[in-house]
């Protein structure tokens, strides 16, 4: 019988995947003369040692929830959603209209109705290429590729000729008001006390973890979860169970691309207070790597969000402290995409017939 | 607009479109054998990087373009390894091979040349030249055919040639040699080549390696031959319209030709004249910037002619049951 | 010209030295895939100039010994001898070499291709194609006259029909010089005609020395053309024996382990009122093929209505439309009530509010999702009904869970572990989690398709058992198999269909085999 245990599925083929893709950027960090151990003290003490740091890994680690849980949901339909990026960039795009276009009373408000903005925005945008999906067949990674590129001219065109301030120079909105500002960690009660005022974290990380509890109800334990699960592991049973394919693709990218646009009510409308070009900084394509390294489980994505957020900030801390660039990290997320996802095989096979053999000898004995 | 300016915009889609189509010739390999390739913007970047950098240290394009096809050769490995022998997500492997690419030339940019990630200015032999072609001075004065022969099929790069000429040499290898008839039953029905008796492994690892020179090719035009030096992403979305233009031709060597220097074109009209007065409406520079993108999805939704990529595209071949 | 004397050649001494040794000769082979034994300690000896057939169940390990022969599988013990001498055979070009061609089940052609290109593919004289194809194009029409293997060369292999593309199979063989061809299930997809075609080419081809085997699990073809024969059971060689010395009765007994006649014990049927009217139904398929042909059928309130047939003669289409995921046209009617035929997605969902339960043909890629535990299988396809819902929003997993637990004890599911997925279970509690799943609701309508494919001796009378109770708790069943003796033993009234149509319906115990075999072939109305 083919059974591995779960730990082994779940803790010890993704800690060792993560675990070569450190190593080799050791490596690569030698390479170009440089100190691992020492780079790592850098990131360490920049992203955790200190409030500060807490402040902007948990920020980062906000934009990746939302991307990795909008790649994980797409995921289980079967959907390989490679346009967060495009998505939250319209995202950015709803939630800004929404803050600029009514004297918001209070924050709380306005944040109900970003939200619905950013997510409207976020859908649509993923919406066309599901739609020709699940219509005319066309492949969604193709699609959703094109689209951040679509994506990307389209906020252009926006930020340059329709929402630039007259007068202004660089490509950006207007300031939002301040009354849409949302609460940073400074803020909130009791926490806010360790918080300097500074932070860019804010009220979004807990509707991220919202979002994570959500998505964790929707895929498993509502008829909706049920039939994505179905239909991404078998498509052939779901027609014969009922389960319309068109429904399943239009449902699952939908809200996949809503809860990348909802990304922005962080970096848009939390940080930035006004929409900049690529405003997104590649997040949408780090959710690609957040949710292979959380095997597309709520849990899963937040713990690795957190270890992206955390990559994010030590990287920029190690750009300042040291000669390393920021880029450092895309490597990283690069090994950490290829280990975890492209080469799975190569520790997966090996540990499980370990485990296989194993099982085996005890059953014999 | 005057034929000397539909000349140079010619001329300038040629430029612009070469990259394009020597990448699109190297994803038409990999498809076609049944390896998708969405890590074409990847290897280029690697190859411009690697070109620039030792045509810079060396002061020889010629020995830049050696390790542009190197670096290019080295993601299209790890593409092979994950798609290949490790039977891997190849989506998941170009994603990566694309993200290895932009951090990795910047890192090592920065600790080689400590120049905010380019390499330094290439000039004199660290450059390809353009190449006059013979007579190409003679008959430049003669109406029409003068400047069409001096200035836009005279005067490119040899690697802008070597484009130009993989074409045809595509088409041959593909549909006249045995290489190509077992490659592309590779791309269709791996078990039909199998059961033949011929690797499957050894003809999609071959045809990664010509992906691989091919994108090297591409890259190491980009910063030797189109620009003169290295730049932080300076592929920016080639790549990826290199995988629509190869959409956009089915996957076909001489379709690839026409919807390259169709892109190409896009770009030099746009860069010459960023915003297009039509009278009833302007079309900006950001709409033509999208144009290739927004084709390649109606083609893929399949408003103009289906577009059905290899059979076995995606798949890794699995011999066991 | 010097190739073909060499050639000739060579044929004459391997037909000079096949008088002395076998053209194949296996010797205690084995091979296990994990802890499946598939093939254990198998010889065989197969004569030149003959056709040798294999016949089994399915999972007997024929396809897998062939494998072996064919360098897709090592064997982990044994030795393979061809003409004579030991033959290592790692991989498929070293099977090649020594002469083995094989015809898969599932053909090995890249579809668009032609039909000479397909031909070359992997036998290509040199770099360039223009001379081989030229080559291939004369030997083609060579064989094609000797051994009436007409096919177009020019023709793509996706505009030809499946006895065409078989034949290329035959060809791509003939064209390397194989003169031992290994057959696979090759009726298992044509039609009678197509059939008999194939049979005359397999005789044409012994009468030139070739030596043939042929696996199959039909005995009226190994009665008809092998000269002898070898059984398979569970892995294991049973008997080879010739096969004129033998009758299919002993044959079968020989396969199965025991008398074949399945012994179905029910009482005489009780049909009450109409459930099911299919009135003029057709179903069209993508490649605009009618594959109905306008079906007419009723079944009553407490009968079984078993469809025999040749695989692919519309069986699965009839299954796919009454349950609700394929379009068709003409009229269904369930207790008298009309259901839509348009295909929605929605249409699969709106049946089984109808009462109409689906056992498909295809349990792992329709009935069960692998990799779902066996409690979301147990609901899969009737998880929106209300039973299983916590409330508005939320489903009661636990609910479900404790309700497997009790489903999978009734029907002696094993291990009843309503957690494991359903990969893990062996092929006949597999059908078990789908018959309770679709028998417990007390359907008004069943629809079964291959109820015991797959499955061991004892879960086939387990099953059989839970279809003639549902009957007579009132239920009306609609039974299609391609497995004859199932369909007589458990029928109560049969229907043929060949072609698309139903060629007439008979009473099992007013007909015999051989009438059904008649009408399975198309020839009897």
């Amino acid at each position: 019988m083919e059974k591995t245990p779960k730990w082994v599925d779940v803790a010890l083929i993704p800690f060792l995947n993560l675990l070569i893709a450190f190593v080799i950027s050791g490596i690569v960090v030698l390479l170009i003369g440089e100190d691992p151990i020492k780079a790592i003290k850098v990131m360490v003490s920049g992203a955790l040692g200190s409030p500060y740091g807490w402040g902007y890994t948990l920020y980062y680690a906000t934009n990746f929830i939302f991307t990795g849980l909008a790649v994980a949901v797409a995921y289980h339909a079967s959907q390989f959603n490679i346009g967060g990026e495009g998505q939250a960039t319209l995202g950015g795009l709803g939630v800004a209209l929404v803050c600029l276009a009514l004297p918001w009373p209070h924050w709380s408000v306005a944040l109900v109705a970003a939200m619905i903005g950013g997510a409207l925005f976020g859908a649509a945008w993923a919406a066309i290429p599901a739609w020709l999906q699940a219509k005319r067949g066309s492949h969604i990674v193709i699609t959703t590729i094109m689209f951040n590129f679509i994506g990307a001219s389209l906020l252009n065109y926006m930020l340059v000729n329709v929402l630039r301030p007259r007068g202004a120079m660089d490509p950006a909105t207007a300031r939002f008001a301040r009354e849409t500002y949302l609460p940073t960690f400074h803020d909130l009660p009791v926490i806010g006390q360790f918080f300097s005022k500074s932070v860019p974290a804010n009220i979004s990380f807990f509707i991220a973890l919202l979002a994570c509890w959500l998505v964790w109800i929707l895929i498993w334990r509502t008829k909706l979860g049920f039939e994505i699960r179905a239909y991404g592991r078998s498509e052939s049973a779901a027609r014969y169970a009922g389960i319309s394919p068109v429904k399943v693709i239009m449902v699952a990218m939908l809200i996949s691309g809503g809860l990348a646009g909802l990304m922005a009510i962080n970096n848009v409308m939390g940080q930035g207070h006004r929409l900049v070009l690529n405003s997104v900084e590649g997040a949408g394509f780090i959710g690609i790597a957040v949710a292979l390294m959380g095997r597309n489980h709520p849990v899963g994505v937040f713990l690795a969000a957190i270890l992206f957020g955390f990559l994010y900030q030590g990287g920029g801390e190690l750009a300042l402290e040291t000669t390393i660039p920021r880029e450092l990290i895309t490597v990283i997320q690069a090994l950490v995409i290829l280990f975890t996802g492209a080469f799975d095989n190569m520790l997966r096979a090996p540990i499980e017939s370990f485990f296989v053999a194993r099982a085996n000898a005890r059953k014999e004995a | 607009m005057d034929f000397g300016t539909i000349v140079e915009i010619l001329d300038s889609a040629v430029r612009l479109g070469t990259p394009l189509l020597l990448a699109c010739l190297a994803g038409l390999f990999s498809e076609r054998a049944g390896i998708f390739d969405i890590g074409l913007e990847g290897k280029m970047l690697m190859a411009a990087f690697f070109s620039g950098a030792v045509a810079a240290v060396t002061g020889s394009a010629w020995l830049g373009l050696l390790a542009g096809v190197g670096g290019s050769m080295s993601l299209a490995m790890v593409h092979g390894l994950a798609s290949i022998t490790f039977r891997g997500n190849q989506l998941i492997s170009g994603v990566a091979v694309n993200f290895l690419a932009s951090g990795f030339t910047v890192l090592i940019a920065q600790s080689w040349f400590q120049q905010g990630g380019r390499t330094p200015q290439l000039s004199g032999h660290a450059r390809f030249e353009p190449i006059t072609l013979p007579g190409a001075s003679a008959v430049k004065d003669v109406p029409v055919i003068g400047p069409l022969y001096s200035n836009l099929i005279s005067g490119h790069t040899i690697l802008v040639y070597v484009a130009f000429a993989m074409v045809p040499l595509t088409w041959w290898v593909l549909f006249r040699t045995r290489f190509g008839l077992r490659l592309r039953a590779v791309g269709e029905n791996p078990e039909s080549v199998d059961t033949a008796g011929v690797s499957v492994i050894r003809l999609r690892y071959t045809a990664v390696a010509i992906t691989g020179v091919l994108a090297g090719l591409a890259g190491t035009y980009l910063a030797t031959g189109l620009a003169a030096g290295f730049v932080k992403e300076m592929t920016a979305g080639r790549g990826y319209i290199a995988l629509a233009a190869l959409i956009f031709a089915k996957w076909r060597p001489v379709p690839a030709l026409g919807a390259t220097m169709l892109f190409g074109l896009l770009e030099a009209i746009s860069n010459r004249y960023p915003n297009i007065d039509l009278g009833v409406v302007t079309l900006p520079i950001q709409f033509m910037q999208a144009v290739p993108y927004i084709l390649t999805v109606v083609i893929l939704a399949g408003f103009i002619g289906k577009a059905i990529p290899p059979r076995a595209g995606g798949q890794p071949y699995v011999k066991e049951r | 010209m010097v190739d073909v004397q060499a050639n000739e050649a060579g044929r004459q001494a391997t037909a000079a030295l096949a008088t002395q040794a076998p053209a194949i000769e296996l010797k205690g082979i084995s091979k296990a895939f994990g802890t499946v034994q598939a093939n254990k300690d198998i010889s065989i000896r197969v004569m030149p100039g003959t056709i040798h057939g294999i016949i089994g169940e399915n999972g007997a390990g024929k396809s897998t010994l062939m494998s072996i022969l064919y360098g897709f599988y090592k064997a982990d013990a044994g030795e393979i001898w061809i003409k004579g001498q030991r033959t290592q055979i790692p991989d498929s070009q070293a099977a090649i070499s020594a002469g083995i061609g094989m015809v898969f089940q599932h053909f090995k052609l890249v579809q668009n291709f032609t039909v000479l290109e397909n031909i070359i593919l992997g036998a290509e004289d040199g770099a360039l194609l223009r001379p081989s194809l030229a080559k291939a194009r004369k030997e083609l029409k060579r064989l094609a006259e000797e051994y009436e293997l007409n096919v177009d060369p020019d023709e793509l292999i996706e505009e030809l029909s499946v006895g065409h593309q078989q034949r290329v199979e035959i060809l791509k063989a003939l064209y390397r010089q194989a003169d031992i061809l290994i057959l696979d299930e090759p009726t298992g997809v044509l039609t009678p005609a197509e059939a008999d075609h194939l049979f005359r080419i397999l005789d044409n081809l012994r009468k030139e020395g070739k030596t043939i085997i042929l696996i199959t699990h039909k005995l009226r073809e190994i009665m008809e053309i092998t000269d002898t024969v070898s059984v398979m059971r569970r892995g294991e060689m049973t008997a080879t024996v010739k096969t004129a010395e033998t009758s299919p009765e002993q044959l079968a007994e020989l396969m199965v382990g025991r008398k074949v006649l399945l012994n179905v014990t029910k009482t005489p049927a009780q049909p009450g009122k109409t459930v099911l009217e299919v009135e003029n139904l057709r179903v069209v398929d993508e490649d605009r093929v009618e594959r109905l042909k306008g079906i007419n059928l009723t079944i009553r309130a407490g009968e079984i209505l078993g469809i025999a047939g040749v695989a692919g003669n519309g069986q699965s289409e009839l299954l796919e439309v009454l349950g609700g995921f394929a379009k068709g046209t003409g009229t269904i009617r369930i207790n008298g009530e009309e259901i839509d035929l348009t295909g929605k997605h929605s249409d699969g969902q709106s049946r089984r509010r109808r009462g109409i339960s689906h056992v498909p043909e295809d349990r792992h890629h329709l009935g069960l999702i692998l990799d779902f535990a066996a409690w979301e299988n147990m609901i899969f396809g009737y998880h929106k009904d209300a039973a299983y819902q916590k409330n508005a929003f939320i489903m009661d997993n636990a609910g479900i869970v404790k309700h497997t637990q009790e489903a999978m004890e009734r029907f002696d599911v094993r291990p009843p572990i309503p957690t494991l997925p359903a990969k893990s279970f062996s092929g006949g509690n597999q059908q078990k989690i789908v018959l309770a799943r679709e028998i417990e609701r007390s359907p008004a309508l069943l629809l079964v398709g291959q109820p015991t494919r797959g499955v061991d001796i004892g879960a086939i009378e387990f099953i059989h058992k839970r279809i003639v109770e549902l009957r007579d708790e009132g239920a009306a069943i609609l039974l299609v198999s391609v497995e004859l003796d199932e369909i007589r033993s458990l029928s109560d009234r049969i229907a043929v269909m060949f072609d698309g149509q139903i060629m007439g319906e008979r009473l099992p115990e007013e007909t015999d085999e051989k009438e059904l075999g008649l009408m399975m072939a198309g020839v009897v109305n």
